[in-house]
């Protein structure tokens, strides 16, 4: 079994409904880590040295976090920055993450429609992404699509019970070494894990 | 002119108000100026003064009384305890060896045993009040000298009441008759044994009256809030223990002593301490006065070669002892120079020791009256003594104070001077240095600038508000002097000394208390670093974080409030003094803290964060129609 690292950042995580609920379910799981930037570096003084030893640890990686105007909390630019450092995780000699997995969970106020070529938001999640899907490419990581909560203003809490148990399932048999193949036609991780008809079931 | 009460008084104010300053400016101290004017005043001098000398010494004892009284107020257990090993250890020693030495010398010098005792006991005695008040002018209260010398200064405070108590049954064994119509005691004429006894009574009924009457008098009294009654009170309670004590045939002083212990842990404490404060500043110059009033010059115009003699081998053993002490508890040889030649003199004790063995007839009148002479020699010789042990010893054999320049360090100008070395200037200078910054250094405690001399800091010894000492330090090609130094009289010269003298300097500044912060920005500091404030609020996120808040939110609410009360600071600063044209700093300390509270509630309005929180949801028709108030909508994630 992969084990997986959830770097989780929100700097008003205790309003948020949306990501407790993802979280909760998640925390007695032993091949989950759940790591909270925010609250491990309330003063943004991150550890370089203990984040770099961490991530050796884990296979599959997580940047977990909620979509302010279209990007992430400044917490997790900035230990992209400051982690993912030249001759560490790229550059020459920087190998250290080869082959791991990495994806987005993203939480989002508009809804799935609203980001399209033809909606309010114009673009696409997976565009939005970009950035982060080119820092794993450059590191050698393999991208995979994005889990994704939208609309979460209106989502009642048994659509969120229902989210998190799919975030929980996705986690659960991206560990298992599910074919990656598979995985990758879909635009979120969210599809993939509800698409009922080409699971091989074990 | 003389005679009267308020010529007098003119004649005392007077003479301190010319003297004092004169002393002061000659780098004298204070209680040298005291003595001085006593010497001007009395009866061999201008004579203004003259029988009267011994009511005056009563009236003036009230100083010592009332110092006593402040002594045990800032002697909670805890303190005591801490100390115990200097007090105990430190304070026998001196007092045992001094006592058994000089009660040899007594006998070699053909008194009786019991004489020799009695006055070899009374002059190991030091003066509480002189030593304290030197120290403290020097700014050596908190050095290693400075807590030595109280240490043993209070062993002898406390060891004079079993002496009080002792001096009878060496009466009794000289067979003199007690109470020769000079003590006007109730127990005059009762048995020994019941003597001994109503001393015990004496203190046991201090301690009751303390604990269980005068407590609750202060509550009633507080809360009438009208001020002149807590001084009144305060005033009461010394006098009414000094006259119990005296009925007794006990020191008022001890008496005082005992009560200020006692109220050391309450409430009251902070309130009398400064209700008391002007008082006894007054009071005790007015007690170094008479000191100097009353040396007897005609006695030592008789036999000057034998009184002078004695005060120099009563010097000079007492300083034996103190150095030996000294060396076995590890002072270097600043601290305990000062410490030695500090405790040197015969103290105020043992005024109050020979009179009473003059009443009990132990000694006869001649010599009580020449160890009267000798001690109040001795204590006028003190400040000289510490002035010459300054100005003339230290600098030849103890720690230099300045750094012999080196051909190569001429060049090197450091830009940060620190006055004040303790845990903060200390902390602040491994910072700079761990950063490339080279500060000099400034400090008081020589022991701390021994230290720092071997870890290589560039480092200037003495009094940090000394111009010369300044521009040594190079602060005329320095960017800026930090301020590090505790006592805030200390801070307060110095700030207007680098103002006057150094302009450009920049001046950054700790302070440990509002108030001082207040006083500050008075004189135009603008960077004030109050070390409390960054330290709690530290503390309080943390307390918040256990608690279950999250770290990063605890963390900007902590950034929040200190910015918050920054600004309270510096708007309170100006308008403290509206109110009232006099509150005691205690009170002042309150209603500021009042202010402060009431300010804080404001503090939180800061923790919106409307972005994080998204509090308006977005709706499918303001997304479809794109208006302009749901533009941010998005960035939320509920």
């Amino acid at each position: 079994m992969k084990k997986v690292l959830i770097l989780f950042a929100h700097p008003r995580f205790e309003k948020s409904r949306t990501n407790m609920a993802l979280l909760r379910g998640l925390e007695d799981q032993d091949f989950i880590t759940i790591h909270d930037l925010y609250e491990q570096y309330p003063d943004f003084n991150i550890d370089v040295a203990r984040e770099q030893a961490l991530l050796l640890e884990h296979q599959i990686l997580v940047w977990h976090s909620p979509f302010f105007l279209y990007g992430a909390p400044a917490m997790l630019k900035q230990w992209t920055d400051l982690v993912l450092e030249h001759g560490w995780a790229h550059g020459e000699g920087g190998q250290q993450l080869e082959g791991k997995l990495i994806f987005n969970a993203v939480t989002t106020g508009g809804t799935r429609a609203s980001y399209a070529h033809d909606g309010f938001n114009r673009y696409t999640i997976a565009e939005l992404l970009r950035p982060w899907e080119q820092v794993a490419a450059l590191c050698g990581m393999i991208w995979l699509p994005p889990f994704v909560v939208q609309g979460t203003y209106r989502l009642t809490d048994a659509m969120l019970a229902d989210y998190a148990e799919q975030y929980r399932q996705v986690l659960l048999s991206l560990a298992k070494s599910t074919p990656l193949e598979a995985v990758l036609e879909y635009a979120f991780l969210n599809d993939w894990i509800a698409d009922p008809t080409p699971q091989e079931q074990a | 002119m003389t005679e009267t009460l308020l010529g007098q008084a003119i004649v005392y104010l007077g003479a301190a108000l010319f003297c004092v300053p004169i002393a002061k400016r000659l780098g004298m101290g204070s209680v040298l100026g005291y003595l001085m004017a006593g010497i001007l005043i009395g009866p061999y001098g201008l004579g203004f003064v003259g029988h009267e000398g011994e009511d005056i010494m009563h009236f003036a004892e009230f100083g010592v009384v009332m110092m006593l009284f402040l002594i045990g107020l800032e002697l909670e257990p805890a303190h005591f305890w801490r100390m115990r090993s200097r007090i105990l250890g430190l304070g026998s020693l001196q007092l045992t060896l001094t006592s058994l030495i000089l009660t040899g010398g007594f006998l070699l010098l053909g008194l009786d045993w019991r004489g020799a005792l009695a006055a070899g006991l009374a002059l190991s005695m030091s003066s509480t009040a002189i030593v304290l008040q030197s120290l403290k002018e020097k700014g050596l209260g908190n050095s290693q000298a400075g807590s030595s010398s109280f240490a043993v200064l209070l062993f002898q405070d406390i060891a004079v009441i079993p002496m009080l108590a002792l001096l009878p049954f060496l009466a009794l064994q000289a067979g003199a008759v007690a109470g020769n119509g000079h003590g006007a005691g109730l127990l005059d004429g009762l048995p020994v044994w019941l003597k001994a006894g109503s001393v015990l009574f004496a203190v046991v009924a201090v301690i009751v009256l303390g604990r269980y009457v005068v407590v609750p008098f202060l509550r009633i009294i507080t809360k009438a809030s009208v001020r002149e009654l807590s001084v009144a009170a305060a005033l009461l309670i010394i006098v009414g223990i000094a006259f119990l004590m005296q009925l007794v045939g006990l020191s008022p002083a001890l008496g005082a002593f005992l009560a200020g212990v006692l109220l050391a842990n309450s409430e009251f404490r902070h309130e009398l301490e400064s209700d008391i404060e002007p008082f006894k500043g007054l009071l005790l110059g007015l007690f170094f006065i008479a000191v100097g009033a009353s040396i007897n010059f005609q006695l030592l115009a008789e036999a000057p070669g034998k009184i002078v003699s004695l005060v120099l081998v009563v010097i000079l053993i007492k300083a034996a002892v103190l150095i030996l002490a000294g060396r076995l508890f590890r002072l270097t040889f600043d601290q305990n120079s000062i410490f030695a030649l500090g405790l040197s003199q015969v103290g105020e004790f043992a005024f109050v020791l020979l009179a009473f063995i003059d009443r009990l007839a132990i000694l006869g009148r001649d010599w009580t009256e020449t160890l009267m002479a000798v001690t109040a020699i001795s204590m006028t010789l003190t400040p000289v003594l510490l002035l010459l042990n300054e100005r003339l010893v230290l600098p030849r054999f103890g720690t230099p104070e300045q750094e012999e320049q080196e051909a190569d360090q001429i060049d090197i100008e450091h830009p940060v001077i620190i006055a004040g070395f303790g845990s903060f200037g200390s902390t602040l200078g491994r910072f700079l240095r761990a950063n490339g910054v080279e500060a000099t250094i400034l400090d008081s405690d020589s022991d701390q600038v021994d230290l720092l001399r071997r870890m290589g800091f560039q480092v200037f010894y003495g009094d940090a508000s000394r111009v010369d000492i300044l521009h040594s330090a190079g602060a005329e090609t320095a960017r800026l002097l930090f301020i590090a130094i505790d006592d805030p009289a200390t801070v307060h010269t110095l700030v207007s000394s680098v103002k006057k003298h150094f302009p450009n300097l920049k001046i950054m500044a700790r302070v440990g208390h509002n108030i001082d912060a207040y006083e500050l920005l008075d004189s135009g500091v603008d960077h004030i670093y109050r070390d409390f404030l960054d330290t709690s609020v530290r503390a309080g996120v943390d307390v918040l974080a256990s608690l279950g808040h999250r770290r990063f939110s605890a963390t900007r609410a902590g950034l929040a409030f200190m910015k918050h009360d920054e600004a309270a600071m510096r708007h309170l600063a100006p308008h403290r003094h509206d109110e009232s044209s006099y509150i005691s700093n205690a009170k002042e300390q309150i209603r500021l803290q009042e202010q402060l509270l009431a300010s804080d509630r404001s503090s939180c309005h800061a923790q919106h964060d409307h972005a994080w929180d998204s509090p308006t949801p977005v709706t499918a028709a303001t997304e479809g129609r794109g208006t302009p108030e749901s533009a941010a909508a998005p960035a939320g994630d509920g």
